[in-house]
C-alpha cells in the first residue's frame, strides 16, 4: 500500500480554480451537517424521555422557521448553481488557437494523432503552458477521456465528434483513465497524459516522427477517396470549393445556417444528405463505413487547414 | 382488550395454497417480504464478493468479466428487485390499509397479481444471472447493449420489463385506496405522512415506469431485429437512450427513497412523543420531490455530450429538488425540540437515516456543481453519493420500519438490545464503507474498475473492512427477527405508544382488520405532553 493520498495531483491552474469550489462545498457541508447532527445529539441528550427539561407547550408559529430555512436553502442553492455555471462556461468555451489533437477512443485505448502526423498510444504528450484542444471520437462504444490531474472529463460518443480543452502548466506524468465503461478491459483502457517543457516537446515530436502533417495525409486521402474529383475547380460535378469554408457560417437547403465545425465536416463525409449546402443538389454518395475514425480526423485537418484561419494547429 | 384466541390474518387460514392464492394486503405483504429478502441476500452476495476483489489493487477473484458480471447483477437487482419495491410493496402493503381505515387496498387480487409479476420478472432476471449473466452494468448504455454485450441481455431485460408491471399496478392501487377507501373523518390532511409519501411514490410509479418499458421494449427491438433506434451503426442515437433511461431512473431514485422518509415521519414523532413540526410542509415536500424529480434527469449527462443549455438548466434544476429535502430534515430535527424522547431500536435507525441522508444529500450539491460533477462523475464518488441515499437512505428506512411495524405484523416483540446493536453496527459499519469512496472518487478513482492503480489501495481497503461490518449488522435482524416469531414475547395492541389507526386494532391484526369501521376525530401524531391522543375515537 502506499499511503494515504487524500488530494489529487493538480497539472493545470484549473484545478485550483475547482478545488477552491470543493473546499467552500466542503467547509459548507460540514458546516450544515455539523448543525444538524449537533441539534440531533443535543436534542436526544437533553430532552430524553425521564430527563426534567423544561418543555413548554405546543410550538406556535412553526411557518416562520419554515419561511426561514425554505428561503436559505433557496438563496445558497441558486448560489452555488450560478457560481458552478460560470465556472462550467469557461470550460465548455475552448479558447483560439490552441494546439489541437485528434483523439479516438476504441476497444480498449486511446489512440492520438498530432498535428504534425505523430501517433501514440495510451500516452498523451502536450507542451507545458500552451492550450490544448482535443477532438474525441469513438470507433465503437461510447468512452469517457478522464484526466483526474486537470480535473476535466469527457465522454467520447461514436458518431459524432465531442471536443475538450485544458491547460496543463506543471511539468509531469498524470493518469489518463476511461471514465464510461465499455466491456472487459475497461479498467485497463488508459494511461499516461505526460506534460512537457516546450523545448522537450518539440524534441519529443522530431524523436516521434511522423513523416507528413495530419493535414498533408489528408490532402493525400482527399484525392485517394475521390474527394477531389468533385470539390476542386474542374471537377465533374457540381460541388461546394472547400477552401475558406472551415470555421464559417454555410447557408443550408432547408434555410438554417450551421458554423461548418469538425462535427459538421464529419457528418457531411458520413451523412451528406443530411445538411446539403444550399444551392446544391444531394447527388453525393455516403462514405459511412468506409472510412475509419484516424482517417476522417485526417480529411478533417485538411479541410481544416485550408479554412480562412488555416494554420490553426495545422503546423 | 381482545380475548387472545381471537383469530388474526396469519391463524385465518394454514397450508400453502391459503398464502399462495390470498387477496389479504396484509399476507401479500408477508410474500413480499420473503421474496425481497431473497433477492436482498442475491444483490448482497454479490456486494460482498465485489468488495472482496477491491481490497488489492490487481484483479483477483476471475477474469475482468467475472467481475464486470457481478456488478451488473449486484446493481439489477438491488435497484429493480430490492430498493424499488422494498417498502411499498412490504409495509406499505401492510399499514396503509390500516392507517386509514381500510379492509383491504382497492384492488385485493390486482395486488395478488403484482406479486405474481414480480416474482416472475425476478425469477426470469436471476435464471438469466445465473446462467452467466450480462456485462452491461445496470444502465443498459447503448451502443454496448446492443452491439457489444455479452451473455443474457435480452432475457434480463424481459425480467426487468415484467417487474415493471408490478411496479405499475401497486402505484395504481395505492393510489385508488387512498382516493377512494379512507374511513370516516380521514381527510386528507389527517393522513399519516407514510401514506402521503407512498402516495407521491405510486405516482412516480404509474408516470416513469411505462417509460422504461418502453426504453427497454426499444433496446430488445434493435438488439433482436436491429431496428436503428440507439447506435449509430444504425443510424441511432445513443443519447436518446441516455434520456429516456434516466427520465425513469432519476425519478426511480425518489420511489427508493420517498417511502423511507414516510417512516422516518412516523417514528420521529412517535418516540418523540410529540407531533410532528411542519406536518403540511412535510406532506407538501414529498409531493415537490416527486414532481420536481421528473425534471433533473439530465444531471446524469453532464459529460454525455448533451448541449450547454441543458446542462445548465438541469444544474439549477437539481438544485431544486434538493430543497424539499433540506425542509423534511431540519422539521424532523425540530420535532425533537422539547420531546420526551426513547431511543428504542426504530428510532435509532431512524437517527442513522436522518445523520446519512443528511450527507448523501449535501454530496448531492456537490454534484448538482456542473464543473465538479465533470471531475467526480463516473468515479467512486458518485458511487458513495448514491449509496448514502439508497443504503444509508432508504435501506436505513426499511430496517427502521421493519422494526416499528413488526409488533403489529407478528404480534411479538424483537429482542430490542440485539436489535439496537444491529442498529448501531450498521451505522458505523455504512460510514466506514462509503465515506472513504467520496475521497477515492475525488482523488479520480473511476468506477466499474476491478483493477486500480495501487496509490488507491488504502481507502478501498477500509471499504472492505467496513462492508464486513455492514454485512453483519444487515444479517443479524434476519437471526433474531425469524427466532422472535417464535419465541419473541407477546406484543400488545399499541407496544410503543404512538397515535395511528393501525395501532388501534389487535397485534396481529384480525383478517377484517378493524372489528368495527373506526371514525377518525384527529390529526395524526398528536400528543399531550407525552401522552398519546390515538386517532381513532367516538366522535
Amino acid at each position: 500500500m502506499q499511503g494515504f493520498p487524500i488530494w489529487p495531483a493538480r497539472a493545470g491552474a484549473y484545478a485550483g480554480t475547482l478545488d477552491f469550489l470543493y473546499i467552500c462545498l466542503l467547509v459548507l457541508a460540514f458546516l450544515t451537517a455539523g448543525l444538524v447532527i449537533f441539534l440531533l445529539i443535543f436534542f436526544a441528550a437533553k430532552y430524553r424521555h425521564g430527563s426534567n427539561a423544561m418543555r413548554g407547550g405546543p410550538s406556535v408559529k412553526t411557518w416562520r422557521w419554515e419561511v426561514g430555512w425554505t428561503t436559505a436553502s433557496l438563496l445558497i442553492f441558486f448560489g452555488l448553481a450560478v457560481w458552478g455555471a460560470s465556472i462550467y462556461l469557461k470550460l465548455y468555451n475552448p479558447p483560439p488557437n490552441a494546439l489541437q489533437i485528434f483523439v479516438v477512443g476504441k476497444q480498449w485505448m486511446w489512440k492520438a494523432q498530432h498535428p504534425g502526423g505523430q501517433r501514440e498510444i495510451n500516452e498523451l504528450h502536450v507542451p507545458a503552458g500552451q492550450d490544448v484542444r482535443l477532438v474525441l471520437a469513438s470507433q465503437d462504444v461510447i468512452h469517457s477521456f478522464y484526466v483526474p490531474a486537470l480535473r476535466i472529463k469527457q465522454d467520447a460518443v461514436p458518431g459524432r465528434y465531442e471536443t475538450m480543452w485544458f491547460r496543463a502548466d506543471k511539468v509531469g506524468r498524470y493518469h489518463l483513465f476511461c471514465a464510461e465503461y465499455c466491456g472487459t478491459d475497461h479498467a485497463h483502457m488508459g494511461g499516461w497524459l505526460t506534460v512537457m517543457r516546450p523545448r522537450d516537446y518539440g524534441d519529443w515530436l522530431r524523436a516521434a516522427g511522423g513523416q507528413q502533417t495530419l493535414a498533408a495525409q489528408g490532402e493525400q486521402l482527399f484525392r485517394r477517396y475521390g474527394c477531389s474529383g468533385c470539390h476542386e475547380p474542374g471537377g465533374t460535378v457540381r460541388a461546394p470549393q472547400l477552401e475558406g469554408v472551415f470555421g464559417s457560417p454555410v447557408p443550408l437547403s432547408d434555410g438554417s445556417v450551421v458554423i461548418a465545425d469538425e462535427r459538421y465536416i464529419r457528418d457531411s463525409i458520413l451523412n451528406p444528405k443530411a445538411q446539403v449546402a444550399a444551392g446544391y443538389q444531394p447527388v453525393m454518395p455516403t462514405f459511412d463505413g468506409q472510412i475509419s475514425e484516424d482517417d476522417l480526423a485526417k480529411l478533417v485537418a485538411y479541410i481544416e487547414s485550408i479554412g480562412p484561419n488555416s494554420g490553426r494547429g495545422a503546423r | 382488550m381482545h380475548a387472545p384466541h381471537r383469530e388474526s390474518y396469519l391463524s385465518a387460514g394454514i397450508g400453502l395454497r391459503s398464502w399462495l392464492l390470498t387477496t389479504d394486503h396484509k399476507r401479500i405483504a408477508l410474500l413480499y417480504f420473503a421474496s425481497i429478502t431473497f433477492f436482498f441476500s442475491i444483490g448482497g452476495i454479490a456486494a460482498t464478493l465485489i468488495r472482496l476483489e477491491l481490497i488489492t489493487p490487481q484483479g483477483d477473484l476471475g477474469s475482468p468479466d467475472f467481475y464486470n458480471r457481478l456488478f451488473t447483477m449486484h446493481g439489477v437487482i438491488m435497484v429493480w428487485f430490492f430498493l424499488i419495491p422494498s417498502i411499498p410493496t412490504t409495509m406499505g402493503n401492510f399499514v396503509i390499509p390500516l392507517m386509514i381505515g381500510a379492509r383491504d387496498l382497492a384492488f385485493p387480487r390486482l395486488n395478488l397479481l403484482s406479486w405474481y409479476l414480480y416474482i416472475a420478472g425476478g425469477l426470469i432476471t436471476v435464471t438469466a444471472l445465473l446462467l452467466g449473466g450480462v456485462d452491461t452494468g445496470w444502465t443498459f448504455y447503448e451502443p454496448y447493449s446492443t452491439f457489444y454485450a455479452t451473455g443474457y441481455v435480452i432475457l434480463t431485460i424481459f425480467g426487468i420489463f415484467v417487474a415493471g408491471f408490478s411496479s405499475i399496478l401497486t402505484g395504481l392501487n395505492f393510489i385508488v385506496t387512498v382516493h377512494k377507501l379512507r374511513g370516516p373523518g380521514m381527510t386528507w390532511y389527517r393522513l399519516p405522512v407514510f401514506v402521503w409519501s407512498t402516495y407521491a411514490t405510486s405516482l412516480i410509479l404509474v408516470l416513469a415506469t411505462p417509460v422504461l418499458a418502453m426504453t427497454l421494449l426499444m433496446l430488445l427491438a434493435e438488439r433482436v431485429l436491429h431496428v436503428g433506434i440507439f447506435s449509430p451503426q444504425l443510424g441511432g442515437d445513443p443519447l436518446l437512450f441516455q434520456h429516456m433511461f434516466w427520465f425513469y431512473s432519476h425519478p426511480a431514485v425518489y420511489i427508493m427513497i420517498l417511502p423511507s422518509m414516510g417512516v422516518i415521519s412516523e417514528i420521529v414523532p412517535c418516540f418523540a412523543r410529540k407531533s410532528l413540526f411542519g406536518y403540511e410542509f412535510v406532506v407538501w415536500c414529498s409531493i415537490a420531490i416527486a414532481a420536481i424529480g421528473f425534471l433533473v434527469w439530465g444531471h446524469h449527462m453532464f459529460v454525455a455530450g448533451q448541449s450547454l443549455y441543458a446542462s445548465l438548466a438541469f444544474s439549477f434544476l437539481s438544485y431544486l429538488v434538493a430543497v424539499p429535502s433540506a425542509i423534511k430534515v431540519f422539521n424532523w430535527t425540530a420535532t425533537l425540540h422539547e420531546g420526551w424522547i426513547r431511543f428504542d431500536a426504530p428510532m435509532l435507525y431512524a437517527f442513522g437515516f436522518i445523520g446519512l441522508f443528511t450527507i448523501g444529500g449535501l454530496t448531492g450539491l456537490f454534484l448538482a456543481a456542473l464543473p465538479i460533477d465533470v471531475h467526480v462523475t463516473d468515479t467512486y464518488f458518485v458511487v458513495a453519493h448514491f449509496h448514502y441515499i439508497m443504503v444509508g437512505g432508504a435501506v436505513m428506512g426499511y430496517f427502521a420500519g421493519l422494526h416499528y411495524w413488526w409488533p403489529k405484523i407478528t404480534g411479538r416483540y424483537y429482542p430490542e438490545y440485539w436489535a439496537r446493536f444491529a442498529a448501531i453496527l450498521a451505522f458505523f459499519g455504512f460510514n466506514l464503507t462509503f465515506f472513504p469512496q467520496f475521497i477515492l472518487g475525488y482523488l479520480g478513482m473511476p468506477r466499474r474498475y476491478q483493477s486500480y492503480p495501487p496509490e488507491f489501495q488504502i481507502w478501498h481497503v477500509l471499504s472492505s473492512a467496513g462492508a464486513s461490518i455492514l454485512a453483519v449488522g444487515y444479517a443479524l435482524p434476519l437471526f433474531y427477527l425469524l427466532w422472535s416469531i417464535l419465541k419473541g414475547n407477546r406484543a400488545p395492541a399499541n407496544p410503543w405508544g404512538a397515535t395511528g389507526l393501525e395501532w388501534s386494532t389487535r397485534s396481529p391484526p384480525p383478517p377484517e382488520n378493524f372489528p368495527a369501521t373506526p371514525t377518525v376525530v384527529r390529526g395524526p401524531y398528536q400528543y399531550d405532553r407525552g401522552k398519546p391522543c390515538m386517532q381513532a375515537g367516538h366522535v
